[in-house]
């Protein structure tokens, strides 16, 4: 096991440790041992692109020199904002996670191991992955800074993970406050909604910010306008703490590491003791009454696909936890939209931008929803035992989810309709096409799951969740293709053809199953 | 006892790392109450997985009465109710909507369905929860919701994997009673469990399958006849037949 002495909190974070470590290997190589290998040629692969990329973006500013002032100053600021955002929304969700994910709770609760130290080690893994995941994602652009502008921007490496301990502990006082105001029962659906709004929400309202000043879509345009600028305080600003610490500033970067690692110390040693309580309050939630539905005598009969289509509709209906996370993706229909009300009337040129986003949205939306209908089937054994064929099924499937795809798309087509009727065709073909590809992907990858792992599920089939990113992409660019000059459009149509090809060439085999 | 055959499986095979089900013949006549047993791992559930359509076999032929399950598998499946030990319904619907799901699913007409519906949530003893939605069920309420809907497209073969496993008495009393009427009334009931108890009380014929194959069968009075024990109750019978079978195939393994 371990070296060190049992309930102590190095035993728990060994514990701990050795499952997360069992868990990552097992959803990357799929069990297989020869995955090993081309999962290390995909990251390494990756990593050299990612650090391509970020040079590439990086050289307008390294060609006119980076000064320590205002403009940096406030462009580094944002970039951490939005980090902190996405490492806030990831800790909320994981948080939540922590309290209501039973798994080895109900084990280690009925121990007489003191609880309160398996939530300290939690809590710290909880940070620890926070911070990972932006470390990853902004280390391409760090080390192009350190290699061409030097190393005081390893400063940005300790402000990212103090950061991430700021988010951890602010996320643990939001769960907590949620219990005491909202109660258990309430706590996750709007923690999630919380994570979801603040993952998103940031990135749209600065979007929003510049689309309404007509700065464009660009997410920097809000911190990089003169005006912003002008009314930032002096360099000299506490304000800017982070962003000196991030150049490599000796005492920024202790005041924002101590006092981050302070904050979350503090918070992890006064909820602890609560820990116990908080997770006794959640497991007695699967023993409350539920709701009660009025019965009003059976319909009238309807055709198999109705059926089918009535229950999938009703459960979507009503699991709000899980609607609001597969309707996430509507959240970046926003900036095309207030994009559109913006310059109604003014700007017909924007429609090159804001149908793309719709179509890759509504691509992203149906593989989510695709997902929940096909591989999160609750029955999945009393439907495969019905007397009912695996093509009325998934068509019936199908059929629940473009319906509600369609519903979300209206309004836009609508609203389209106004500027010209040829966008609103392209746009309906680009949504159709993409929609359609998404649960041809999500047909292909399916397997059995539970509806509980939704958020997961981009890990069970890492070749499904590219196939269906690419396709989104690839439709969106083709539907700005068609509506700039037709001509252009079989470009990426071929690309997402290929994508399509590739995906059904690599498509698991199903001869499990008895045909029906 | 309807003289046809209910279920008839011949030569089925199904391997996964190691042969799951080796050569299996059984033969069920219709009305009968059949109960199946085995060692974990003897291949009962991967069998009647098969029956049910859950699983393709690699060989072999299963008749559902007379109706070929591997040719035709929407007709035969729609003779056949199944029902595991970890009841399939939907947490987010009442038993009277889940009923009316599976009626739906079945073709039952909705006002026979219906009626159905309202006899067996009574019969079940489900009638104060019958419009609240599942998700709180205790494991009894669930197991008792999936039996409903196993019985109200009124299926000729109700096949049961360890349907009793985490009831109360009083909810499994409820359930065998249920069990009983419907064979009494000619439906054919085949079990698996490991409380043998009740296959002894409940089940006309008992058979008891090891490495995949069927290594005895009959009445339990015949199976007491055969034991090379003189075993009394059901359990020593059981223990006696898998005991000499494991003893064989390590021998047949020594001298190959």
């Amino acid at each position: 096991m371990t070296a060190a002495a049992a309930n102590t909190l190095p035993w728990f974070a060994a514990h701990e440790g050795r499952l997360i470590w069992r868990d990552f290997v097992s959803l990357m190589t799929g069990g297989k041992t020869r995955r090993k290998a081309i999962m290390g040629t995909i990251v390494a692969v990756m990593i050299v692109g990612m650090h391509w990329f970020a040079a590439f973006l990086l050289r307008p500013a390294f060609e006119v020199g980076i000064a320590a002032d205002k403009t940096t100053f406030m462009f580094i600021s944002g970039g951490l904002i939005m980090f902190m955002s996405l490492m806030f929304s990831q800790a909320i969700e994981a948080v939540t996670r922590a309290y209501y994910a039973r798994s080895d709770l109900d084990l280690i609760m009925s121990s007489p191991s003191p609880a309160h130290r398996l939530f300290q080690v939690r809590t710290s893994v909880l940070a620890v992955q926070t911070i990972a995941l932006s470390v990853l994602i902004a280390a391409p652009v760090i080390n192009v800074l350190v290699w061409k502008d030097g190393v005081h921007w390893l400063g940005a490496y300790a402000v990212l993970i103090s950061l991430g301990a700021l988010a951890t502990a602010i996320a643990v006082i939001i769960t907590l406050t949620l219990f005491r105001m909202v109660g258990t029962a309430r706590t996750r659906l709007i923690a999630q909604i919380i994570a979801a709004i603040v993952g998103a929400g940031f990135v749209i309202a600065l979007q929003g910010v510049a689309i309404v000043f007509g700065k464009g879509i660009s997410r920097f345009s809000f911190f990089t306008s003169s005006d912003t600028i002008s009314s930032a305080p002096e360099t000299a600003s506490f304000m800017w703490i982070p962003a000196r610490a991030s150049m490599g500033e000796p005492l920024a970067v202790l005041a924002i590491l101590g006092f981050c690692f302070a904050f979350l110390a503090l918070v992890i040693a006064v909820s602890s003791q609560r820990f116990a309580k908080d997770v006794l309050a959640t497991a007695g939630l699967v023993e409350r009454k539920t709701k009660t539905t009025v019965f009003s005598g059976f319909r009238m009969k309807t055709s198999l696909r109705a059926t089918l289509r009535r229950k999938e509709w009703a459960l979507l209906r009503r699991d709000p936890w899980l609607l609001s996370q597969s309707l996430q993706q509507i959240l970046y229909l926003l900036p095309p939209a207030l994009l559109l009300y913006v310059n109604y009337g003014s700007n017909h040129g924007i429609v090159y931008v804001v149908v793309p986003v719709i179509v890759m949205a509504v691509g992203q939306l149906a593989g989510g929803l695709a997902w929940i209908t096909i591989s999160g089937e609750d029955a999945h054994e009393l439907i495969a035992t019905a007397p009912v064929s695996d093509k009325t099924i998934l068509r019936a499937k199908v059929e629940a989810v473009l319906v509600v795809v369609a519903l979300i798309l209206a309004p836009f087509a609508v609203v389209l309709s106004f500027i010209s009727y040829e966008v609103v065709f392209w746009m309906l073909v680009g949504g159709a096409l993409s929609a359609s590809s998404a649960v041809l992907i999500q047909l292909w990858f399916r397997s059995q799951a539970n509806r509980s792992v939704f958020r997961r599920r981009q890990t069970s089939s890492r070749a499904a969740t590219l196939c269906e990113a690419l396709v989104s992409i690839l439709w969106a660019a083709t539907a700005g293709a068609a509506m700039a000059d037709v001509k252009y459009a079989p470009i990426p149509g071929t690309l997402v053809l290929m994508v399509l090809f590739i995906g059904w060439l690599i498509k698991p085999s199903r001869k499990e199953m008895v045909g029906t | 006892m309807n003289q046809q055959l209910a279920l008839e499986i011949d030569g089925l095979e199904k391997a996964f790392d190691r042969p799951a089900v080796n050569g299996l013949n059984l033969k069920i006549r219709g009305g009968e109450f059949y109960a199946l047993l085995g060692p974990n791992g003897a291949g009962k559930t991967t069998t009647l997985r098969m029956v049910a359509g859950l699983l393709a076999p690699d060989a072999g032929s299963i008749s559902v009465f007379g109706t070929d399950a591997l040719a035709d598998p929407l007709a035969a499946k729609r003779k056949v109710a199944w029902v595991s030990d970890e009841p399939m319904i939907y947490d987010k619907l009442t038993p009277y909507e889940y009923l009316e799901f599976i009626s739906g699913l079945w073709s039952v007409e909705p006002a026979l369905a219906e009626a159905r519906s309202r006899e067996l949530v009574d019969w079940l003893g489900l009638g104060e929860h019958a419009t609240e939605r599942c998700g709180g069920f205790s494991k009894g309420m669930r197991q008792k919701v999936a039996l409903a809907g196993a019985l109200v497209h009124e299926p000729q073969l109700i096949i049961l994997d360890e349907p009793l496993t985490g009831l109360d008495a009083g909810s499994a009393r409820q359930v065998k009673d249920v069990l009983l009427s419907k064979v009494a009334n000619g439906t054919t009931i085949i079990m698996t469990t490991h409380i043998l108890e009740v296959a002894e009380r409940m089940a006309e014929r008992i058979g008891v399958i090891a490495e995949g194959r069927l290594i005895a069968e009959g009445t339990f009075e015949e199976l007491q006849t055969n034991s090379a024990k003189q075993a009394s109750t059901l359990e020593e019978v059981f223990l006696d037949l898998v005991e000499s079978d494991t003893l064989n195939s390590e021998l047949e393994s020594l001298a190959a």
